[in-house]
């Protein structure tokens, strides 16, 4: 008898982000999630261990993030969709194995909302891990990060993700924050399948049918190698089916980019109040537009670039002292347009600090 | 089993469980490894669970077993064994889940998952190879290091009154363990003993009792700079001296085993 769908048909709901993030795993197919507390994402795992009995998913405590992670990582190897959420110095943590989900191509789903930094920081809301998750590690950054900025956008890019991570098989992220995932905010709750989204199933890594070395071979699986020139093959083909990938992966989100003079830019959380004050400043006649990166890895370079290049000045805005900016940048290496920044570590922005700032360019 | 493999007719098969390409193995000569690698092969072969052992390593000297049996083998990283398997295990609860690391992964780094998958009572089988330093990265200080005993980071000698006795991981692990777990601790020096040992850890996880722990008193002439001779005085006469052989938990459905 096919298990009761845990949503059926389309359900208006009030949740906090958190709770968005576990409804979303638990209608994407999620069996297990291994956590370890971490304010502010504790209700994720609140949330899953209240909701999962009927649906017949699991839930581990773990002893720490670092086992959070690498657990995660042996789940979805045993075949399963797995996944953790976490925060902060537990995400400084859980780079560790993040680190081998990349070397090993294991589709993890890590959700990370963003808490202050460095250090303990504070518990509320910041966006400085924007470099830890996109680039964290000892390796080149092979992973899909999705920021997002409310939580429709939460519920619909976790089903993504789980698809995104079984299909590429690099490990996949979903970013909020403290503010997103504490919030309450109105979304529409509805079964992947019932929409027409194909879920793609998980199938095991090791574990597989039959006797190994009877019925097929055993399945060995490394991160380490002998020689240079075994990882150096190993980090050119996944660099180069990164980049393949990346074209069908990359998202973003722009508006009157053609006409802009000030193009602003933000991610997450600082997205709604770029779009607001983008809104409030055409209204006076102000030629603003905005570029939203959706991925944050990998990040839509082309578009980016064409969008700046039309541009008279950019401003950067973001919870952070630039590290999305440092990612603009980069990107943009060889454009002649000026990048400025709204830099606010561990701070809200709001529509008026973004508009007071335009207009402060407008003034120059 | 090819011909080759037959030196004369007292040479033994190699378990079935052995991958037999990756023969000879990467292990230094005189290494410990291999004799718990052929109690642990010949187990999994006589229980015949071959299509459901999953094996986990650590970095250290475990990793270079990554192609050795012919089971699924996840080579993890230093210290990380217990989290990787426990976390198959507990998505895929047919899998027997079979965990090998030294002391320095099992005693140091990766401490604090061994202690709490013992609490959790995780039903994986972890063994820890005993050979008082670590192995790969050069014969530094481990937590069960000899009192007195010279190693790359403590060139004088161990001093205990800085650095402590040596690591008692099987008591520990009995002493903090519930109903359900076994803890025992073997020596390559006594083949039959070690095999059973191996055997009883594996029926515990198969029987879905409790968490299973082996330490196993190993050898390392390369770090220790001993001869043969040197090396199994070594074992068999000073390590036994601190670490005592022998089961210390067993539950109660394993003592007829």
């Amino acid at each position: 008898m096919a298990k009761k769908k845990p949503v059926e048909g389309e359900k208006r709901a009030f949740l906090t982000g958190n709770e968005a993030v576990a409804w979303a795993a638990l209608v994407a197919g999620a069996e297990i999630m291994y956590g370890y507390p971490i304010t502010p994402q504790n209700q994720v795992m609140h949330t899953w261990a209240r909701i999962i009995p009927p649906f017949d998913r699991k839930f581990l405590q773990t002893e720490d993030e670092i086992s959070a992670g690498f657990a995660t990582c042996g789940g979805v190897l045993a075949g399963v969709k797995a996944f953790t959420a976490t925060a902060g110095p537990g995400n400084v943590l859980m780079q560790e194995p993040q680190s081998m989900a990349e070397a090993m191509r294991i589709p993890a789903v890590f959700i990370i909302q963003q808490r202050g930094g460095p250090s303990s920081g504070t518990v509320i809301y910041s966006q400085q891990e924007t470099t830890l998750t996109t680039y964290g590690g000892n390796g080149e950054g092979w992973r899909i990060v999705y920021s997002v900025g409310n939580h429709q956008e939460m519920y619909d890019y976790i089903i993504k993700a789980f698809n995104v991570a079984w299909k590429y098989r690099f490990p996949t992220y979903v970013m909020g924050d403290g503010y997103q995932a504490e919030l309450r905010e109105g979304l529409t709750m509805y079964d992947p399948e019932e929409r027409g989204i194909e879920m793609i199933e998980s199938e095991p890594i090791v574990g597989r049918p039959g006797v190994p070395g009877v019925d097929r071979p055993p399945a060995h699986l490394v991160n380490i190698y002998s020689l240079e020139e075994e990882l150096y093959e190993v980090c050119m083909k996944y660099q180069a089916e990164y980049d393949k990938i990346a074209k069908e992966v990359k998202e973003c989100e722009t508006f009157e980019t053609d006409t802009a003079e000030i193009l602003v830019i933000g991610h997450g959380a600082v997205f709604r109040s770029v779009k607001e004050a983008v809104f409030n400043m055409r209204d006076k006649g102000i030629n603003v537009g905005y570029f939203r990166p959706v991925t944050l890895k990998p990040l839509d370079v082309e578009k980016l670039r064409e969008c700046v290049e039309k541009a008279k000045v950019v401003l950067v805005a973001e919870s952070s002292l630039g590290q999305l900016y440092r990612q603009i940048r980069d990107a943009c290496y060889g454009l002649t347009t000026p990048i400025r920044g709204l830099f606010m570590p561990a701070m809200g922005i709001v529509s008026h600090d973004i508009e007071n700032e335009v207009q402060k360019i407008l003034n120059e | 089993m090819s011909a080759k493999m037959k030196i004369g007719k007292k040479v033994p098969p190699m378990p079935e469980s052995w991958y037999e390409p990756s023969k000879p193995h990467l292990f230094c000569p005189g290494c410990g490894y291999g004799i718990m690698f052929k109690a642990l092969g010949q187990v999994v072969d006589e229980l015949n669970i071959r299509d459901r052992v999953v094996y986990g390593i650590d970095i250290g000297c475990s990793l270079l077993s990554y192609n050795f049996f012919n089971f699924d083998t996840i080579q993890t990283h230093h210290g990380r064994t217990t989290p990787v398997i426990y976390g198959v295990r507990r998505a895929d609860p047919s899998r027997i889940c079979i965990g090998v690391f030294g002391d320095g992964g099992g005693y140091a780094i990766g401490s604090q998952h061994l202690v709490n998958a013992c609490v959790r009572n995780e039903k994986v089988f972890c063994i820890l190879m005993n050979n008082t330093v670590y192995g790969m990265t050069g014969g530094q200080m481990a937590p069960t290091t000899m009192p007195d005993q010279i190693t790359a980071t403590t060139p004088y000698g161990k001093k205990v009154e800085e650095f402590g006795w040596p690591m008692q991981g099987p008591e520990t692990i009995a002493a903090i363990g519930g109903d359900g777990v076994y803890a025992a601790r073997a020596i390559v020096s006594n083949f039959r003993q070690l095999k059973k040992m191996i055997e009883k850890g594996i029926r515990n996880i198969m029987d879905n009792r409790g968490f299973s722990f082996l330490e196993v008193l190993s050898l390392c002439p390369t770090n220790w700079r001993t001869n043969a001779k040197e090396t199994w005085d070594y074992v068999n006469n000073v390590m036994t001296k601190y670490f005592k052989v022998g089961e210390i938990k067993v539950p109660e459905e394993l003592k007829e085993v």
